[in-house]
């Protein structure tokens, strides 16, 4: 398999041209925002919550690249159904092993700009811990 | 040290002299497109260093002994190189610092500090590298100054018809902006904005790191107050670049950094600054850097500025001519007879992190983001673009490559 195959598998190209909810939430519960300002990707994520503190609903919108937009998307599956504090507490592997690709330093970083912005998200919702990725790992996380 | 070229740039002849391009990269020869960023090193500039470690090592200045001595007179030869590739009246006015960055926050901080204050105004430009940029955005809040930027046309131009529109709402007492752009290669009519900073009794201060490796940059031409410039963009090492200012302007200033060397006498409760070019030389001087920047300004003036000039205008010119083959990718950015070997583009619908790496595999290296350039990325509407950049090692073979590798981008991603 070559290292274009590798990187851009075809999962991942998959999620990047037809992401999993798309768009944001009219009805959300929170929604928080991120740039990795280093090579301008954006994301931002809505989230629902049901009953029990279950993600109900997760949205997302989002311009950057193929990595940065396919593992938000990725992420957005990973996450409905389960409760807040699972999710803040998720160990940022848990959706690397789903994208399954080797990721550079630099590519790192688009990878878990998403979940870094959902964990924010969360804890505007209900106050779960900010998430690790919080800082110079993703760049920065608006807190509004 | 002896270059041989041609009188016209032999490219192919020059990659001989540096070492990087033996190696492959995912068993691809290297296609270095990415040298406004930094460019790659001759050998010629590297025993240059290695010779002065292995025989003339010591610390410069005060030394008695003869090997300082000799260190001494090798840092003071590459200020002298720097004096004369600049055209600089005298070499007390040339300034060693760490690079053109440092050199402009010197300017900012021991100019700025003392003489800015509210009703004045600092003056850059949209085109601005964040070094040009940044420093003066802070000291101009420090001070209470006002901060204008002069906007591009949709060329990529700088609009001098805002000048006198801008003149009305202060004090102009900085005009601040690059000699070339590094993001779009622009070349600034520096000599104009020069004269209207004189007008107004305001200083210029030129960045001139992404012009110095490609043209001749004449600090007296131009009619600038102060000019930086790093080596490593110019075939020299990292670690050492070098600030002119007019003496008179320097001399009037207070220092930047203070420690040993740039003194004169330290007392008990105060102390007493040394003189040109020591009192802005804090510490122990970057020597071995500085001599390679010498050496690689022997090596640039072999190669000859007009022939490297001519050879990067005949490359933007070709890689504008083959991307403008793509209709589904746009340049930024003046036509190729207004530019230096600098090329911003943007594939339809597909980030700039992805073309860079999908172009990485086929061995071609280019930068993707906003190169140090958040205002005019704002400006252009993107959050970031490719960069392709030139100098006198590209071949056309590179460009090319790109071409090709963006065909796989487009194929992957369209």
């Amino acid at each position: 398999m070559g290292e274009f195959d590798q990187l851009y598998r075809e999962v991942i190209l998959d999620h990047y041209k037809s992401p999993r909810n798309h768009g944001l939430l009219a009805d959300a519960d929170a929604t928080a925002e991120g740039q990795n300002p280093l090579c301008g990707d954006e994301v931002t994520v809505s989230v629902r919550l049901g009953a029990g503190d279950v993600i109900e609903e997760v949205g997302f919108e989002g311009r950057g690249c193929a990595i940065s937009q396919a593992a938000t998307s990725m992420l957005t599956d990973l996450v409905k159904g389960r409760t807040v504090q699972d999710v803040a507490t998720m160990p940022k592997d848990e959706l690397l092993d789903e994208l399954g690709i080797p990721l550079t330093p630099v590519r790192l970083k688009c990878a878990i700009l998403g979940l870094g912005v959902l964990k924010l998200a969360l804890h505007k919702a209900k106050g779960t811990p900010l998430p690790e990725e919080w800082g110079t790992s993703t760049g920065e996380l608006v807190l509004e | 040290m002896v270059v041989t070229t041609t009188p016209a740039l032999d490219a192919r002849r020059l990659r001989a002299d540096f070492p990087i391009f033996e190696q492959t990269f995912h068993g691809k020869p290297l296609a270095f497109l990415d040298s406004a960023a930094s460019s790659q090193k001759p050998r010629q500039m590297l025993e240059a260093m290695n010779t002065f470690y292995e025989t003339s090592y010591a610390n410069v200045h005060r030394g008695v002994y003869e090997l300082a001595e000799r260190a001494t007179e090798a840092l003071e030869l590459a200020r002298e190189k720097v004096r004369a590739l600049l055209n600089a009246p005298e070499a007390r006015e040339i300034i060693f610092v760490r690079n053109a960055t440092e050199g402009i926050n010197l300017v900012a901080y021991a100019w700025g500090l003392m003489n800015l204050g509210p009703g004045d105004l600092v003056v850059v430009s949209e085109l601005e590298h964040h070094s040009n940029f940044v420093p003066w955005q802070y000291v101009a809040q420090r001070t209470g100054a006002g901060f204008r930027m002069i906007s591009l046309d949709d060329q990529g131009e700088l609009r001098l018809d805002e000048l006198d529109a801008i003149a009305r709402e202060g004090q102009v007492k900085v005009v601040a902006t690059g000699v070339v752009s590094n993001s779009l290669g622009t070349v600034n009519p520096v000599d104009r904005l020069a004269a209207w900073a004189g007008e107004h009794g305001a200083i210029m201060v030129a960045d001139a790191a992404q012009a110095a490796p490609h043209r001749k940059v004449d600090v007296q031409a131009l009619g600038c107050d102060f000019v930086a410039i790093s080596a490593h963009k110019m075939c020299g090492p990292s670690g050492v670049g070098a600030l002119w200012g007019r003496a008179e302007l320097l001399e009037a200033m207070e220092p930047f950094l203070t420690g040993g060397h740039m003194i004169q006498a330290v007392g008990a409760d105060q102390s007493t600054w040394g003189e040109l070019p020591h009192k802005f030389e804090a510490g122990t001087a970057p020597m071995a850097e500085a001599v390679g920047f010498g050496a690689a300004i022997d090596y640039l003036n072999e190669v000859g500025f007009d022939a490297i000039e001519q050879y990067e205008h005949e490359l933007a010119a070709y890689a504008l001519e083959r991307l403008a083959e793509l209709p589904w990718v746009t340049s930024y950015g003046p036509p190729a007879s207004r530019r230096a070997g600098i090329v911003s583009f943007n594939v339809e619908g597909v980030h700039p992190h992805d073309v860079a790496q999908v172009l990485d595999f086929e061995g071609v290296a280019i930068r993707a983001g906003h190169h140090c350039c958040q205002p005019l990325m704002r400006r252009l509407g993107v959050v970031a673009t490719n960069r392709a950049s030139f100098y006198l090692y590209t071949v056309p073979e590179e460009i090319d490559r790109l071409v090709a590798g963006l065909h796989k981008v487009k194929k992957a991603f369209g």
